[in-house]
């Protein structure tokens, strides 16, 4: 047993050698802080600024050209020279494929998140090398999945098809959705399955309950995952393909909003080119109130969180 | 080390992998009066317990008895192994990767260690009580009704009752009645730590186990606490752990104290408290180990 005895002078002359220093050190310390203050609010007023400057550009371009007739109807004589028309198809489209892929990567990540929080081992080899598998997915570029589609649909003697689309972008979304999951369940304190486990609690039955905990994380996962998917250019480019017109089955090609973008802005056309600038408003609007809608119903449903 | 059991009825060894040994009949080993101040069989008994944890050797050659009804307290320096202990005695412990436990702790004659033992019925039989209190992520009323929900009691009448029931028997009733509905969370952490006694109690368990489950608590909401294990102990078995040495004197019948991975001492609380026969137990009493 060692017994540390504290010399009892007066405060702050208890120690060795602080007195002399303290000067020196106080300004250094101030002009410390000064600067990294100085550093992030120059960050954020750049991060801000620009901020602003994409959504004017997109705003005071779309603005004029957002009509009724835009969001109702779909291009008349071709998306690339026609002049008449709106975005329907591709509003339609891009909906049918964010919801659909978001849909089908919670059928994969749900379970996914869950083993590995709840029913595994923490900490395990698989549980380990299963986060890493998603950790390099998540950091594969949209392109690759969408190649990696369009080389399926080759082999298979596909062709351009809405399912083709769902699928290659929910593979895009499942790492994005498992691993924004994952951290929000690793959140959940330890002592709330120590609870439940001692009420004699199964796995089941407290990964459930680590769900309702997590729930609120979840829903600003699923919509993470719906801004990536509704907003990726690439991986629907060679899978979802391109049309004028709203698909009716899941056979048919469907046109999307970033490809309208993107087909569009290079037209010669001015008319064409407006449609660019609408669908970019138009995509940033869904972006927008969904994000807004998460947060709403987020908050609702974290109400029982502890 | 004195007044260690000297029996040794079975020898278990289980480790994280799942794989369990038995080496003798864990049932065997009931060993009536061989532990303090007790005529009657024991609760739980420890037997040979060991655990590793990453490596280290955290838990070496436990062995107790803890009598039928009444209240134990582990008590000892921090860092030597009472937490550790607590979570073996409910199998919290090994869901834990690098835990290796060997030995036996038995519950009424059963070894739990056993391959065959049904974890979550076991788990049942003994509630919980955490440092912080934890409720669950739903209303008062369902934190309380959880318990019996899973183990198959569907009526809304019946669940109602319980509940009731409970919160009264923790005095938390005329606080929350109005209540119900609103989120755990929003309670008061003595009232939090309140509600998650009568939660553990709504499943009707034999032992609580209690991991300073006063330590986050203001002196009035410690004292309600104290009052309720009092009233409790004629009808359950306390195991709790505690660092304060007077709580330990107002509470408990028995008294266990760890030092560094080993029982130093343990028996009725008078005589470990006040005539201990360990230097160590001695020295700790007086505050010059903590
Ligand atoms: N997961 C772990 N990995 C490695 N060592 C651990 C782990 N958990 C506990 N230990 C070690 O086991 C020993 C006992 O820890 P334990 O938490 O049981 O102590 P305690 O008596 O409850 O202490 P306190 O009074 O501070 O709560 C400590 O030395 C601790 O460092
Ligand atoms: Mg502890």
């Amino acid at each position: 047993m060692s017994h540390l005895r504290i010399a009892t002078g007066a405060p702050g002359t208890a120690g060795p050698g602080l007195g002399s220093a303290r000067q020196s050190n106080r300004r250094r310390r101030k002009l410390e802080a000064g600067m990294a203050k100085g550093l992030m609010l120059t960050c954020t007023g750049i991060i801000t600024g620009s901020l602003l400057l994409i959504l004017w550009s997109i705003v005071s371009k779309g603005l004029p050209s957002l009509s009724w007739e835009m969001i109702t109807s779909i291009p008349g004589g071709g998306f690339y020279i026609g002049k008449g028309g709106g975005i329907l198809n591709a509003i339609i489209g891009s909906i049918y494929i964010s919801l659909g892929s978001v849909a089908l990567a919670l059928l994969v990540s749900v379970p996914v998140v869950l083993y590995i929080n709840a029913y595994a081992q923490s900490h395990s080899v698989l549980v380990n090398f299963t986060r890493l598998v998603f950790d390099v997915l998540f950091g594969i570029p949209s392109i690759v999945y969408g190649a990696f589609g369009f080389t399926l649909m080759v082999a298979l003697g596909l062709r351009a098809s809405l399912w083709a689309g769902i699928l290659t972008v929910a593979l895009m979304v499942i790492p994005i959705l498992t691993r924004a999951m994952d951290e929000v369940f690793k959140l959940a304190p330890p002592e709330l399955s120590d609870a439940t486990y001692s009420l004699g609690a199964t796995r089941w039955e407290t990964a459930k309950v680590l769900l309702r905990q997590s729930v609120s994380g979840i829903v600003t996962a699923i919509l993470l995952s719906f801004g990536r998917a509704i907003g990726d250019a690439a991986t629907v480019l060679f899978t979802a393909g391109y049309t004028d017109s709203i698909p009716t089955s899941l056979g048919q090609p469907a046109a999307t909003l970033p490809l309208a973008i993107f087909f569009q802005l290079g037209s010669p056309i001015a008319e064409v080119r407006n449609r660019a600038y609408a669908a970019a408003v138009i995509l940033t609007v869904i972006v927008l109130i969904i994000s807004l809608a998460g947060k709403y119903f987020g908050k609702r449903l974290s109400r029982y969180k502890v | 080390m004195s007044q260690q059991s000297s029996t040794i009825g079975s020898e278990v060894t289980w480790s994280a992998e799942g794989a369990a040994v038995n080496t003798a009949d864990a049932n065997a080993a009931g060993s009536a009066g061989a532990y303090p101040g007790a005529s009657e069989p024991p609760h739980l008994s420890v037997r040979n317990l060991h655990v590793h944890v990453g490596g280290n050797h955290i838990l070496k050659n436990i062995n107790i008895d803890i009598p039928n009804k009444g209240i134990t307290s582990f008590i000892g320096p921090s860092g030597c192994g009472k937490t550790t202990l607590l979570k073996t005695l409910n199998r919290l412990l090994d869901r834990q990767k690098g835990v290796v436990v060997k030995g036996a702790v038995l519950v009424d004659g059963v070894n739990i260690y056993d391959k065959e033992v049904e974890v979550t019925d076991m788990r049942k039989k003994m509630g919980l009580l955490s440092q912080r209190p934890f409720p669950l992520p739903m209303s008062i009323f369902d934190n309380i009704a959880y318990g019996p929900r899973i183990h198959g009691i569907k009526k809304k009448k019946q669940l109602e009752e319980i509940v009731e029931y409970y919160l009264r028997a923790t005095h938390l009733w005329e606080e929350v009645k109005d209540r119900l509905n609103q989120s755990a969370a929003a309670l008061s952490i003595g009232q939090q730590q309140r509600l998650c006694l009568a939660r553990g109690l709504a499943v009707e368990p034999e032992i609580i186990l209690g991991d300073e489950p006063t330590s986050a608590l203001d002196p009035v909401s410690t004292q309600r606490i104290e009052e309720l294990f009092l009233q409790l102990k004629d009808k359950y078995t306390l195991i709790l752990v505690t660092h304060i040495l007077r709580q330990a004197r107002r509470l408990s019948d028995t008294i266990v104290f760890l030092y560094m991975g080993e029982i130093i001492e343990y028996g009725p609380a008078e005589d470990v408290l006040l005539h201990p026969r360990e230097k160590l137990t001695q020295e700790y009493v007086k505050g010059f180990i903590s």
